[in-house]
């Protein structure tokens, strides 16, 4: 006699292949949820926001558990690895900075051990750590269905909160991130009341590839979290950049600019006024802090 | 402290070895065979009538063993469940907040019951919800109950002119002549600081396992700080004799005041009695934020007068609790012992008032009404020391009160180390030297808590073997387990491991006071203290005879009895407590002792907290903080250095984060990712000082320990921000969005 | 099914859709795991698997079939205390204790992969585990006794 209880009225199934995983979803996706990490899923079910009648533990597929990197096309996330094992991936460390280091504040320990940046992004909360640095990345989602991959940009990959634009018969297998181009670095600042163990306020990544000579921006990708239904590009904001020498001035309208797009609410965690206070601060200090480390001076 | 060998050692927690192991048990672990389990259905309304209550759907499912609802409350009959303090109020004709429980159900598995709770119907007729206390008190809003008039728990109305009222209980204080007072001032400084409701947060949520057995008694195992109030309380429900109710002590894990309250027993053991099978109840971190009895916000106006050499001629204060949907709880009680008391103030007004609204229910909380009312005193005092140019510490020092000096509540004042831990820390602090670096800022703010006192018995049994078995009836909170353990060995000059303790259930135990007030251990040891020399009496005249001494020449060292005049005649404590049960012998030897009606000794501690605060999101940063609190005694320092490290974290949660926030009298942040507590990333190392200004009243002259070091803390913070930004928060808590709103606003005047 | 505690192998009756927590409390009455949350916020919970702490309030028993689970039960072998227990034990660490096992069992799997970290590090360890007694002070010497170690 045990007084244990499923937290939901769902069949639970570990499939071993892609193959097998694709087919149960081309009959069962729209009643399906995928469970990796599970700790944004186990919650949902166990506080009865969702009730799917099937759970598939997506942590057998071998697809998904990848995890390389090579110069030419950049670096491969299986959807199911844990965010612990990829902050302990070298070459992450080594040229994703500004990736590691959103992963890195996600959740607890706990809760790096579990989750996967996979469904970090799947979840959609706006708030999502990982995104805005996947954003400026340029990371695409390689997607699954029976009837073959398809990839989606990021860019195109969040619609609403808890809402991407994978179809119910598809699964996210992995996220590609190219490997970023000489000369370019860049970084993610978040704000929360608690050091850690908190959900951002608002999160800003920013990300700056300069001509080696003129010292110019080439390329510029701002993109915020925690401020809109969905993590964003501030294609305006990093337009006023493109193609200039960063002054203390420009990072400054910059800034206003990315406040300016941001659309913000007011919740219990802080007003839609003081978010966008934090994406103008925010935007400033990550593109200070990117300069720095791309070794430019910013003229006063 | 040579003169001791046992009493001021840090000496670990003789609890500590199951906890790490996980063996200790709590309240959830305890299981019994073919157990049924409960669960509740709540008002998801603020403010309610309920037009129709409809169990039969829910009785009727398989599996459903009982389903009860205030009808069948035996308590309510006998009186108004207004006067069930800390009880489940299952609600009768209407609910007055949400959340509040409206039927209980118990069904072979949680999957059953849960599905039970679903089918209950309820038809409810909404009110229009109170929320505010200064709303709440004008006499034109419609009472909560139209039977509540104020202080009628304390006494109901006689006048005839009375009317009901939303304000539970209302105090006043005067001394001298305020008017006069205010009228010697230089200067004169009037502000009104607010908090919010905030929760205790201890980890472990409430749960209760109740049997009745053939005979009608029934048996409770549940967390609570005082298993025989919480035995009187369930009786009361239950409608039987007190002693047809055994409460089983098991591990709390946390309390802080919160867990006097029993959200779940009495029910537990009302279904209990109804199915003839054991229950189990537990309640979700959600149910406990929502129902598990906050303390209270606060609004407070503080007007304080100077003389220019920083001497105050006068005081008013006007407090004002929110106690939620139910009266019980006052906290206006607190008022009169702990306002001023630390400071000279020759005139003085209080008022205080405990006003109902539509929210939950509060309770008392480490130094219950004391950190509220301090953060408004100690921000006062800091912003009149800063109009003066003085430093806050020789401002408060030089207006200390002293031993002998009148409180407001007309007490005389024992001695209390004031000026010794104020100067303790200006010592600290010019050892420390003073902030350096951008957007830094140091805080002062002293706290006091007058404490309180219980009665308590100990029994004290000499074993066969030389050991000694205390018995004892407090569920420890606190490591009160090991202090009292540590008293025991000295007075009987046995090592630790000599000592066992037991607490004991409500049939074996000696009665007890709650754990609460930081009296425990205070007032504990009294008992324990004369069970001890009771105990030592007996062994005397079993050894005088042995020993060929006087039994007042005899004393206990070594596990020995020693003739004082010559060590080398001694006998083991073994040997005497074999001896006793001889045919020839006295019998076994049980020492007795109690103790009540104990005066108080009061504390203080001062607080110092150095913070940077982020000019451009608010965002502080807790860089460091000191605290030196005046704790008589201190039996085991280690422990007391984890009550003020504990205290003083919850205080900077407090003060920075924590807070309930309200939609329509709802509780919206029931999780910890929104119900924010500090992590270790949170908070410093904390450094503690142990002053001892032994009091005249506790045994080796303790005090009260536990309370008093999380009253200044939610001043010294607020102070701290001051000085780091010029900005002064009245409200609690300080978000970085509140601080960079200050901010913005200084920018531009 | 088949779970893998502590170095036993426990035949479980409960489906795959319940929590390891409760399949723990509940089925095997190692209650040494306790439950503060249920949310994945409060760290009381926490296990190892496979050498990886954990929250069991996140995990259902179907995703650890065939893993090696650590609860707190069996963090002490052959009746000796893990140095982490007697650190805790002497350093004060321990108050309610209701948020001990877990805090151990983050330790541990932290100190098993980073031996000698700075108090920082020691402090962002434990941030998924709340504790409303101690302040953290004593648990974070505790811990930092047995790193230097």
């Amino acid at each position: 006699m045990t007084s244990t209880r499923s937290i939901g009225k769902f069949e639970y199934k570990k499939p071993g292949s892609l193959r097998t995983t694709l087919r149960i979803l081309s009959n069962k996706g729209a009643d399906a949820r995928i469970l990796a990490g599970g700790t944004d899923l186990i919650p949902q079910i166990k506080q009865g926001q969702i009730s799917p009648s099937l759970v598939l533990d997506v942590k057998n597929v071998p697809e998904l558990n990848r995890l390389d990197w090579n110069e030419d096309r950049g670096l491969r996330i299986g959807a199911a690895v844990p965010l612990s094992k990829l902050l302990t991936f070298v070459a992450i460390s080594e040229r994703y900075s500004i990736l590691a280091q959103a992963c890195s504040v996600i959740g607890s320990m706990q809760i790096r051990n579990r989750g996967t940046i996979g469904g970090n992004i799947c979840n959609a909360a706006p708030s999502a750590d990982s995104a805005p640095a996947l954003l400026c990345l340029g990371a695409r989602a390689i997607v699954a269905s029976k009837n073959g991959n398809r990839k989606i940009n990021l860019d195109d990959f969040f619609m609403a909160p808890g809402k991407t634009s994978i179809g119910a018969d598809e699964l996210l297998v992995e996220i590609e991130v190219p490997t970023p181009p000489a000369h370019s670095a860049g970084c993610y600042m978040r704000h929360t009341t608690r050091e850690e163990m908190d959900i951002a306020v608002a999160g800003v990544a920013s990300f700056l590839t300069i001509a080696p000579r003129s010292k110019k921006l080439k390329e510029v990708r701002i993109a915020l979290g925690a401020v809109a239904p969905t993590p964003l590009r501030v294609h305006g904001a990093e337009a006023l950049l493109i193609g200039k020498s960063v002054t203390e001035r420009i990072i400054e309208e910059v800034a206003e600019e990315a406040a300016e797009e941001a659309k913000p609410i007011s919740d219990i965690r802080a007003s839609a006024e003081y978010r966008r206070e934090l994406v103008k601060v925010l935007t400033r200090r990550t593109l200070w802090k990117s300069c720095e480390m791309l070794g430019i001076e910013i003229q006063r | 402290m040579a003169k001791y060998s046992v009493v001021g050692k840090r000496i670990p927690r003789i609890d500590a070895l199951s906890k790490v192991t996980g063996t200790a048990i709590y309240s959830g672990d305890v299981t019994l065979p073919d157990m049924l389990y409960g669960k509740v259905c709540r008002s998801p309304h603020a403010h309610a009538i309920i037009r129709r209550l409809d169990v039969t759907k829910a009785r009727s499912l398989e599996g459903v063993m009982a389903v009860i609802t205030a009808s069948d409350v035996p308590g309510y009959k006998n009186r108004s469940p207004l006067l069930l303090v800390e009880m489940p109020h299952l609600a009768q004709e209407k609910v007055v907040y949400a959340a509040q429980p409206v039927a209980v159900v118990a069904a072979t598995s949680i999957e059953i019951a849960e599905k039970a709770v679903g089918l209950i119907e309820v038809e409810y007729e909404e009110l229009p919800p109170v929320l505010d206390v200064l709303e709440s008190m004008k006499p034109e809003t419609p009472p909560i109950y139209p039977d509540l008039y104020t202080n009628f728990i304390a006494r109901p109305p006689t006048d005839k002119d009375s009317k009901p009222s939303n304000i539970a209980y209302h105090i006043s204080v005067n001394r001298g002549d305020l008017e006069a007072g205010f009228r010697e001032a230089d200067l004169i400084i009037e502000n009104t600081f607010r908090t919010q409701p905030i929760h205790h947060g201890y980890l472990e949520p409430f749960a209760a396992v109740a049997k009745a057995d053939v005979n009608g008694k029934v048996t409770i195992w549940t967390q609570t700080q005082g298993v025989f109030t919480a035995r009187q309380m369930i009786a009361e429900f239950l409608g039987l004799p007190p002693t047809q109710v055994k409460l089983v002590p098991v591990e709390i894990g946390g309390a802080f005041g919160g867990k006097s309250y029993l959200p779940l027993a009495p029910l537990c053991a009302l279904l209990a009695m109804k199915t003839g099978r054991p229950v189990r109840m537990e309640m979700s971190r959600d149910e406990v934020l929502r129902d598990g009895r906050p303390a209270p916000g606060s609004v407070t106006t503080i007007k304080i007068g100077v003389t220019k050499k920083g001497y105050i001629t006068a005081a008013s204060a006007t407090f004002i609790y929110d106690a939620g949907g139910f009266p019980e709880m006052s906290h206006t009680m607190f008022v009169r012992g702990n306002t001023f008391s630390q400071y000279k103030i020759p005139n003085i007004k209080i008022e205080a008032f405990d006003v109902l609204t539509n929210t939950v229910p509060v309770t008392y909380y480490r130094a219950p009404s004391t950190p509220q009312s301090h953060f408004a005193i100690e921000s006062q005092m800091d912003l009149i020391s800063r109009a003066l140019g003085m430093d806050p510490l020789q401002f408060r020092i030089q207006n200390s009160t002293a031993e002998g000096d009148t409180t407001p509540s007309g007490e005389i004042l024992p001695k209390v180390g004031f000026k010794e831990t104020l100067e303790r820390m200006a010592e600290y602090l010019r050892q420390k030297g003073s902030l350096q670096g951008e957007n830094r800022g140091r805080g002062v703010a002293c706290g006091f808590w007058h404490g309180a006192a219980g009665s308590f018995g100990a029994y004290v049994n000499v074993n066969i073997d030389g050991t000694v078995t205390l018995v004892i009836g407090v569920t420890d909170v606190s490591g009160s387990r090991t202090s009292i353990a540590q008293i025991v060995a000295e007075e009987f000059g046995i090592p630790m491991e000599a000592v066992s303790i037991v607490v004991g259930d409500t049939d074996t135990a000696p009665w007890s006071s709650p754990s609460v007030g930081s009296q425990t251990i205070y007032s504990l040891s009294h008992a324990v203290y004369r069970a001890c020399q009771d105990a030592k009496d007996q062994l005397r005249r079993l050894a005088s005879p042995r020993l060929g001494v006087p039994a007042s020449e005899i004393e206990f060292a070594n596990g020995q009895a020693i003739f004082k005049g010559d060590t080398q005649k001694s006998i083991p404590l073994a040997a005497l407590g074999r001896s006793s049960l001889g045919f020839r012998g006295e019998g076994p030897i049980v020492g007795r002792g109690s103790i009540a009606g104990l005066p108080p000794a009061p504390s203080v501690a001062v607080h110092a907290v150095d913070v940077e605060v982020d000019k451009e999101t608010g965002k502080v940063k807790v860089l460091s903080y000191a605290v030196a609190q005046d704790v008589g005694l201190a039996i085991n320092p280690m422990s007391i250095e984890g009550q003020i490290q504990g205290a003083v974290t919850q205080g900077i949660g407090w003060a920075l984060m924590e807070g309930y926030v309200f939609d329509r009298g709802k509780v919206q942040n029931t999780t910890f990712l929104d119900y924010r507590m500090p992590t270790a990333t949170d908070v410093p190392m904390i450094d503690t000082m142990l002053v001892e200004v032994g009091s005249t009243t506790g045994i080796y002259g303790l005090r009260h320990v536990g309370e008093p070091p999380m009253v200044g803390t939610l001043a010294a913070v607020a102070n701290a921000i001051h000085s780091a930004t010029g900005v002064r928060l009245k409200t609690l808590p300080m978000t970085p969005e509140a601080i960079l709103k200050g901010i913005k606003k200084q920018g531009k005047s | 099914m088949k779970l893998k505690i502590n170095g036993r192998e426990y035949e479980i009756v409960s489906g795959p859709g319940t929590t390891l927590l409760d399949v723990l409390r509940y089925e095997l009455r190692l209650t040494g795991t306790k439950e503060g949350c249920g949310t994945g916020s409060c760290g009381s919970c926490t296990v190892l698997v496979d050498g990886k702490a954990i929250n069991s309030c996140l995990v259902i028993v179907g995703e650890v079939e065939g893993k090696e689970i650590t609860t707190i039960e069996g963090l002490s072998r052959q009746g000796k205390l893990h140095p982490l227990q007697q650190a805790f034990i002497n350093e004060g660490a321990v108050q309610c204790g209701f948020c001990t096992p877990g805090i151990l069992l983050t330790a541990k799997a932290f100190l098993d992969s980073n031996s000698h970290p700075t108090e920082s590090q020691i402090r962002q360890a434990i941030a998924g585990n709340l504790c409303r007694c101690t302040g953290y002070d004593k648990i974070v010497r505790a811990i930092m006794s047995v790193a230097d170690s």
